[in-house]
């Protein structure tokens, strides 16, 4: 923005906010200085300048003063301009500066920052935790930023998706009613278009641009969703509900040990330890990466499993 | 506190100079430096804003100056302010973005857990309808751990003092002994980490809370060496060293979730789904395991050392299922 620019923005925040009244746009520019002189000149400006306040989140409101006032006008009415009073006490604002920082990176950081200072200006102090907490950190995610926007605004998107297993993505289209971050790791939830069904989709997976598909406050969450939870549920193994019995090499698996249920000496230097276990691929995949410390006594199927993970590696 | 660090952008003056008057007038009279500091800006950029302020110049119905300040001696005063005199409300990124972490430092039931409820309180207050879509963002984060774990572990932080771990290394499937001089506690990717000077590597290390088997605290000062250094996470939690071994692996398309979880020096795609991802590891048995894990699904093809003792671990693996391996080579 040039300096001119911010210049004559700020004349007209400060000359709409001081107004009582609705201003034409005549009036205005005969307030305002910085705009140029031919009429259809300046009309284009105010446009592009209107649209600016706008962004900046600056409520500006149109109407007239009168019935008998013929031309639209402009007001920003301080009622809605204005940020509430808010008073925070030291521990208050200590919280307050460690949670701007979690975003610090991520894609968020500006519009925390951005609050910070608006807070500040409100008469908040700056503030540090006395005790010595936690430096909490939120990573980024190039999907984020639009479909964060698409949950704001409430409109469809449509995107790339590789599904694990798929050797070809697929495009998808999703009524986005939230995004979560789980672990670590971003997704975003909401209704399949295409499926008709609700879904969850890993935002590291998406491949290439994130397109909105509709128009703002098109997309109706239903009343009660959780998305935390409907998230949680898609990424939750289920209950563990099988047991194995593993012949564990002395003094190894210690991963496989903390979970056991039972563990008794098998002779010469094994154990055989019994471990829980849900889904079979991924117990499989995991007993496979012991090597030779680690033999699936039973069940049949997960020992198969094992054997054909083994033989994968070395073929 | 330090400023956040602001971006560049057109807009982002506006929305300081309008942030500028009513910082001042909600304190009366401030320092040229605290403001300049607290803006993230130089004295010099501040002074020019506050010139900019004080030149604002309605001509219409008749003209007026709405904005008259002083700066004399470093000490900002506003004598008049106008309708400028309260800042602009929160806009919904604005507000989202404090809500959510507030919300997340909450989840972690840390000590502040009543200082936090009180301040997403009031903020949901002061933002009004902009606090709504805030709901549609949730942080989840690793609870697992055992609460005595971080409890202790934030004790020791708060005392200075050394603890003892027992701590569980997956990549090596090992129970660890150590003793460590904490630094700091850490969250990242969703996980809880303490770090610390651990005096067995003398080195800067990250323990995973989760992890930890069992913590004591020790009756002796911490003593973390002037020189170490805290890990700059926001560039990840992994970081290779040109040392390291370089290890080159082909995955199918049910193989793919290693390049996800795994940082990659190199990705490319070979089509149908398939990768070839560079990964940079000080540990060879890493890679192994990985390796016998993803089966068919993955294949190492460098280094050629590797190569070869995976495929003599896979053997000697399914020889005790009594399978015949196919012989190497």
């Amino acid at each position: 923005m040039s300096r001119r620019k911010t210049e004559r923005l700020l004349s007209l925040v400060v000359c709409l906010l001081s107004s009582q009244r609705y201003l034409t746009a005549t009036q205005i520019r005969s307030a305002v200085p910085g705009y140029p002189d031919s009429f259809e000149a300046f009309k284009r400006m105010f446009e592009r300048d209107k649209e600016e306040l706008r962004e900046l989140g600056i409520p500006l409101d149109t109407g007239s003063n009168g019935p008998l006032d013929e031309e639209v006008g402009y007001r920003i009415p301080r009622q809605e301009y204005v940020l509430p009073d808010i008073r925070l006490e030291p521990d208050e604002a200590a919280m307050l500066s460690l949670a701007a920082r979690v975003w610090r990176h991520a894609e968020l950081a500006g519009a925390a920052a951005g609050a910070l200072l608006k807070l500040r200006a409100a008469g908040v102090e700056a503030a540090e935790a006395s005790q010595p907490g936690i430096e909490p950190r939120l990573t980024g995610e190039a999907a984020f930023g639009p479909l964060w926007e698409a949950v704001r605004d409430r409109r469809p998107v449509t995107f790339s998706y590789r599904a694990v297993g798929r050797s070809e993505p697929q495009q998808r289209r999703l009524e986005p009613w939230g995004v979560v971050n789980r672990l670590g790791r971003w997704y975003v939830a909401g209704h399949d278009q295409v499926r008709d069904a609700v879904r969850v989709f890993r935002l590291s997976r998406i491949e290439g641009r994130v397109e909105f598909s509709g128009q703002r406050g098109t997309v109706t969450v239903p009343p009660g969703t959780d998305v935390r939870e409907l998230v949680a549920q898609w990424d939750t193994h289920p209950v563990e509900h099988q047991s194995a019995v593993l012949r564990v090499r002395a003094g190894t698996g210690f991963g496989l040990r903390r979970r056991a249920t039972r563990s008794r000496p098998d002779g010469d230097g094994w154990d055989l330890v019994d471990v829980p276990y849900a889904d079979p691929g991924w117990f499989a995949e995991h007993i496979a990466s012991f090597g030779v410390d680690v033999v699936v006594s039973e069940p049949a199927d997960l020992r198969d499993a094992v054997i054909t993970r083994l033989k994968g590696a070395l073929a | 506190m330090t400023a956040p660090a602001r971006s560049g952008t057109s807009s982002d003056r506006l929305q300081r100079l309008l942030a500028l008057v009513p910082y001042v007038v909600s304190r009366k009279v401030v320092g040229l430096g605290e403001t300049a500091a607290a803006f993230g800006v130089s004295e010099r950029e501040l002074v020019d804003d506050l010139n900019m302020l004080w030149c604002v110049e309605l001509r219409a119905p008749d003209p007026y100056c709405p904005i008259d300040l002083s700066y004399e001696g470093g000490e900002i005063m506003v004598s008049q302010a106008e309708s400028m005199d309260r800042p602009l409300r929160l806009g919904v990124d604005e507000a989202s973005a404090l809500l959510v972490a507030l919300r997340m430092l909450a989840e972690l039931g840390q000590a502040g857990g009543s200082a936090l409820s009180r301040t997403i309180a009031k903020l949901e207050a002061a933002a009004g309808e902009a606090a709504a879509p805030s709901a549609q963002v949730a942080v989840q984060v690793d609870r697992s751990a055992e609460e005595g774990v971080a409890t202790l572990a934030r004790e020791a932080l708060a005392a200075r003092r050394r603890v003892h771990l027992s701590y569980y290394v997956p990549n090596r499937d090992e129970a660890t002994e150590r003793d460590v001089d904490p630094m700091r506690l850490l969250l990242v990717e969703g996980r809880t980490y303490l770090e610390g000077w651990c005096r067995q590597a003398e080195a800067v290390r990250l323990f995973r809370l989760d992890r930890v088997l069992s913590i004591e605290l020790l009756d002796v000062a911490a003593e973390v060496p002037q020189d170490a250094e805290p890990r700059d996470v926001d560039q990840g939690l992994f970081r290779p060293s040109p040392d390291d071994l370089r290890v080159v692996i082909e995955l199918t398309p049910a193989g793919r979730w290693a390049a996800e979880y795994y940082p990659c020096e190199e990705v490319t795609d070979l089509g149908e789904g398939r990768l070839r991802v560079v990964l940079r590891t000080p540990d060879p048995g890493w890679v192994r395991r990985l390796a016998l894990r993803l089966g068919e699904d993955g294949r190492v093809v460098a280094p050629a050392a590797l190569v070869a003792e995976i495929r003599q671990a896979a053997a000697a693996a399914l020889a005790q299922y009594g399978s015949p391996g196919e012989p190497d080579g």
